[in-house]
C-alpha cells in the first residue's frame, strides 16, 4: 500500500449512559491510504458511525490516537483542527436535513469559502459554479433556490458540492445513499467516484448495505458491537470472507433474482445490547462456530489469508 | 357473477384511483389499479417512493387520508370495502384484513405493555377471556419467535430491539388469523441479517395459515425470493405485473429493468459504474400525456410522450405490462 493519508490507532470512544460505560468504538486500528476508498459496514449500532465522527473529533475519542497526513489530530488544539477541517469533509445521511432551509443553495455552498476566508466575491462565486457544474446542477437555475425546492438526491448532490468546495484530501460519507431511491442511489454513487477521480479524494465509505460498499471501495473493513471483526480488499473479502459475520451479513442480503432461494435461518437472534457485549468474542452469541475459547479469549486481528485480517478463533478458511 | 367452482380472487382491487387535494391541485396518488390476490398466494408490489404504493395499501385498508378521494371498488371477498359503513370496516380489521408497517415503533403504543396490547385484540375480536387470551398472547409471541414470551408480555416497546418490536407487530397482525395481511415495507428499518429473518417469517406464517398477503417494498430482492406474483409501480400506476419467475426470466418494462439494473450487484467488480436511471420521477400534480416513465426512458420516442400505454397482456403469456416499446420485442422487431 502506499502512504497512509488517515491512521487510526487503538481508537475507543466511551459514552457515559445512565452511570456506565458503552464502548461505541472499542480498540480500532485502521489506516486508509491517499486515493484509497476504505468501505466500513456493520449492522446499526456497531459503531461505524462514531467511528467517522471521532475520525474529525466532532466526538473527542477516550483512547487511541488519529492521525492525518502525519498530524496526529487527537489532542490538537481547537484551532489547530478548525484549520485542518478544511481537508476533512463529511457527507451525511440524510441530506435536507443537513441544509438550513431558509439559505439559498449558492450561499450554502459558498459558506466553506467564507470560512476560510476567501474575501474576493468573484473567485467565491467562480468556484461555486465550478463545483456545482461538476456535481451535476446547473448554477444558474439552482443557486438562487431553496432546499425545499429540490428532491433528496439534489439536495445530497448540493451537500457533495459543499463538501468540496474547499478541495479536501478526505471525505467521510456516512451511509450517503441510504436515504435515496434506487435510482437516484446509482446516481450518486456514480457521482461519487466521478469526483474521487477528479478531485484526487481519499474515501472512509460508511454503509449498512454490502453491495453499495463494494460497488465504491477497495479495502472493506466490517465492525459488530464496536470492533472490527475482519478487513480485506473488496473483492478478496466478498468471495471468501473468513470472519463468520461477515459471511452472515453476505449470506443475509436478499438478491434480485428468484431463482436463488433466499439463504434461511442465516441469522441467529439479533445483535446484543452495546451496554452489556458478550465476553471473549462480541459475536460469538450468534455464532455457528462459537465455543468456549471464544466465550474466554478476545480474539485479536491477525492475518487468515495473505491481505486479508479477521478477529476470530475459527475463521473460515479451507479445509 | 362467477360460478362456484371459479376460483374467485380474496382480494380485487379495480380501477381504483386515489386523488388528494394539495395547494398545487389535485395529486393523483393511485391512477386506475386493478390487482388480484388470491387465498394462499404473495403479491409483491415494488415501486420508489412516491408511486403510490403505500396509498395503494391505504386504499385497501380503507385507511385513506379525510381528504382523499378514492374511485373504484375495493373487492374483499365479495363485498365493496369502500361502501362498507365504518363499523363494519373496524369489524372487518383484525379478523379479516390486517397490517404490518414499516416501524413498528409509530405502531406500537409505548405506554402500553405489550401483552396489553395483544390481550385487548384478542379480547375485542374474538371474545376471549382474560385468562385465556393472555394464554394465547405468550403462544403468539412464541409463534413469531419470541423468546421467554410470558416475560415479554410484562415489556414495553421501548424495552425491546426493533427486530423484536416488528415480531410483537406481526403477532398482533396474526392475533385474528386475517384471511389477507399487507406488509408495507416491513423490514426497511432493520438490519440486513434481522431483516431476512422477518422476512422468513411473514412467509412462513402465511404458508400454515394460508393467508393472502401483500408485500409493499422498493427493493426488488426482497419480492425476488419470496413471493408468487409481482407488480411493479410508477407514478400511480401498475406498469408491470408477471408471476415473479416470469418478471425476472424477461421483463418488458423499460423501467422494471432500469430498477433492477441500478441496484448494486455482489457480483460485479467495484468501481463498475452503476447503469443510473437519469431524471426522476414526475410531478404527480402534473401528469403527463404519456407514459410517465418516458422522460427517463432511453427507449422513448413520440408516441410514448403523446399517448399513455394501456395495462395489458398482448403476448397471452401472463405478463402485463405498459408500454409502446416493450424489451425484447423491441429487440426481435
Amino acid at each position: 500500500m502506499s502512504e497512509a493519508l488517515l491512521e487510526v490507532e487503538n481508537l475507543t470512544v466511551e459514552y457515559a449512559v445512565g452511570g456506565r460505560s458503552l464502548f461505541a468504538v472499542s480498540d480500532v486500528s485502521l489506516s486508509v491510504a491517499r486515493g484509497e476508498t476504505l468501505g466500513l459496514v456493520g449492522e446499526s449500532g456497531c459503531g461505524k458511525s462514531t467511528l467517522g465522527r471521532a475520525v474529525l473529533q466532532l466526538r473527542r475519542p477516550t483512547g487511541g490516537k488519529v492521525f492525518f497526513d502525519g498530524t496526529e489530530l487527537t489532542g490538537l488544539a481547537a484551532e489547530k483542527m478548525r484549520l485542518m477541517r478544511r481537508r476533512l469533509q463529511l457527507i451525511f445521511q440524510d441530506p435536507i436535513a443537513s441544509l438550513n432551509p431558509r439559505r439559498r443553495i449558492g450561499d450554502i455552498v459558498a459558506e466553506p469559502l467564507i470560512i476560510a476566508g476567501v474575501t474576493d466575491r468573484a473567485e467565491r462565486d467562480r468556484r461555486v459554479r465550478e463545483v456545482m457544474t461538476a456535481v451535476g446542477l446547473d448554477p444558474e437555475v439552482v443557486a438562487g433556490r431553496l432546499p425545499h425546492e429540490f428532491s433528496g438526491g439534489q439536495c445530497q448532490r448540493i451537500c457533495i458540492a459543499r463538501a468540496l468546495i474547499l478541495e479536501p484530501e478526505l471525505v467521510i460519507c456516512d451511509e450517503p445513499v441510504s436515504a435515496l431511491d434506487v435510482s437516484i442511489r446509482a446516481q450518486i454513487l456514480n457521482l461519487l467516484e466521478e469526483m474521487k477521480r477528479r478531485y484526487g479524494l481519499t474515501l472512509l465509505f460508511i454503509a449498512h448495505d454490502l453491495a453499495v460498499v463494494k460497488a465504491v471501495s477497495d479495502r472493506i473493513a466490517v465492525m459488530y458491537l464496536g470492533k472490527l471483526c475482519e478487513v480485506g480488499p473488496t473483492e478478496q473479502l466478498f468471495a471468501r470472507p473468513v470472519h463468520p459475520y461477515t459471511a452472515l451479513l453476505l449470506e443475509a442480503i436478499p438478491v434480485p433474482d428468484p431463482t436463488v432461494r433466499p439463504a434461511t435461518n442465516v441469522a441467529v437472534g439479533e445483535p446484543p445490547s452495546p451496554l452489556d457485549p458478550p465476553s471473549g468474542c462480541r459475536f460469538r452469541t450468534r455464532c455457528p462456530r462459537a465455543d468456549a475459547r471464544c466465550a474466554a479469549e478476545v480474539p485479536v486481528l491477525r492475518e487468515i489469508v495473505v491481505g486479508q485480517v479477521a478477529a476470530c478463533h475459527h475463521p473460515l478458511t479451507e479445509g | 357473477m362467477s360460478g362456484p367452482l371459479l376460483s374467485r380472487p380474496l382480494l380485487s382491487v379495480e380501477g381504483v384511483s386515489v386523488t388528494l387535494p394539495t395547494p398545487r391541485g389535485d395529486l393523483r396518488a393511485v391512477d386506475t389499479v386493478d390487482l388480484q390476490v388470491e387465498a394462499g398466494r404473495t403479491l409483491g408490489v415494488v415501486g420508489e417512493s412516491g408511486c403510490g404504493k403505500t396509498m395503494l395499501s391505504r386504499a385497501v385498508l380503507q385507511l385513506l387520508p379525510k381528504r382523499a378521494r378514492l374511485d373504484g371498488r375495493v373487492m374483499f371477498d365479495g363485498r365493496d370495502l369502500a361502501s362498507l359503513p365504518r363499523e363494519a370496516l373496524r369489524k372487518l380489521r383484525g379478523p379479516e384484513l390486517a397490517v404490518v408497517f414499516q416501524d413498528p415503533m409509530t405502531s406500537l403504543n409505548p405506554v402500553l405493555t405489550i401483552g396489553t396490547q395483544i390481550v385487548e385484540t384478542l379480547q375485542v375480536h374474538l371474545g376471549l377471556g382474560g385468562a385465556a387470551a393472555t394464554r394465547r398472547a405468550a403462544e403468539l409471541l412464541a409463534e413469531v419467535g419470541i423468546p421467554a414470551p410470558e416475560q415479554r408480555l410484562r415489556q414495553y416497546p421501548h424495552q425491546l430491539s426493533g427486530g423484536m418490536r416488528q415480531r410483537v407487530a406481526i403477532a398482533i397482525a396474526l392475533s385474528c388469523e386475517p384471511r389477507l395481511l399487507i406488509a408495507d415495507e416491513p423490514t426497511t428499518a432493520l438490519d440486513v441479517t434481522v431483516q431476512a429473518q422477518i422476512l422468513d417469517l411473514l412467509a412462513r406464517e402465511q404458508r400454515r395459515r394460508h393467508m393472502a398477503m401483500i408485500l409493499i417494498t422498493h427493493d426488488l430482492g426482497v419480492v425476488a425470493g419470496r413471493t408468487d406474483e409481482v407488480a411493479v409501480m410508477y407514478a400511480g400506476r401498475v406498469v408491470e405485473r408477471a408471476p415473479t419467475p416470469r418478471l425476472f426470466a424477461g421483463m418488458r418494462m423499460p423501467y422494471t429493468e432500469a430498477l433492477l439494473a441500478a441496484i448494486p450487484k455482489l457480483d460485479s467488480a467495484p468501481h463498475t459504474p452503476l447503469p443510473a436511471i437519469a431524471g426522476r420521477p414526475p410531478d404527480p400534480t402534473r401528469p403527463l400525456p404519456g407514459c410517465s416513465f418516458a422522460p427517463r426512458c432511453r427507449y422513448a420516442d413520440d408516441r410514448c410522450r403523446e399517448a399513455k400505454p394501456p395495462l395489458g397482456d398482448p403476448e397471452r403469456a401472463g405478463t402485463l405490462y405498459a408500454c409502446w416499446h416493450p424489451l425484447e420485442l423491441a429487440a426481435r422487431a
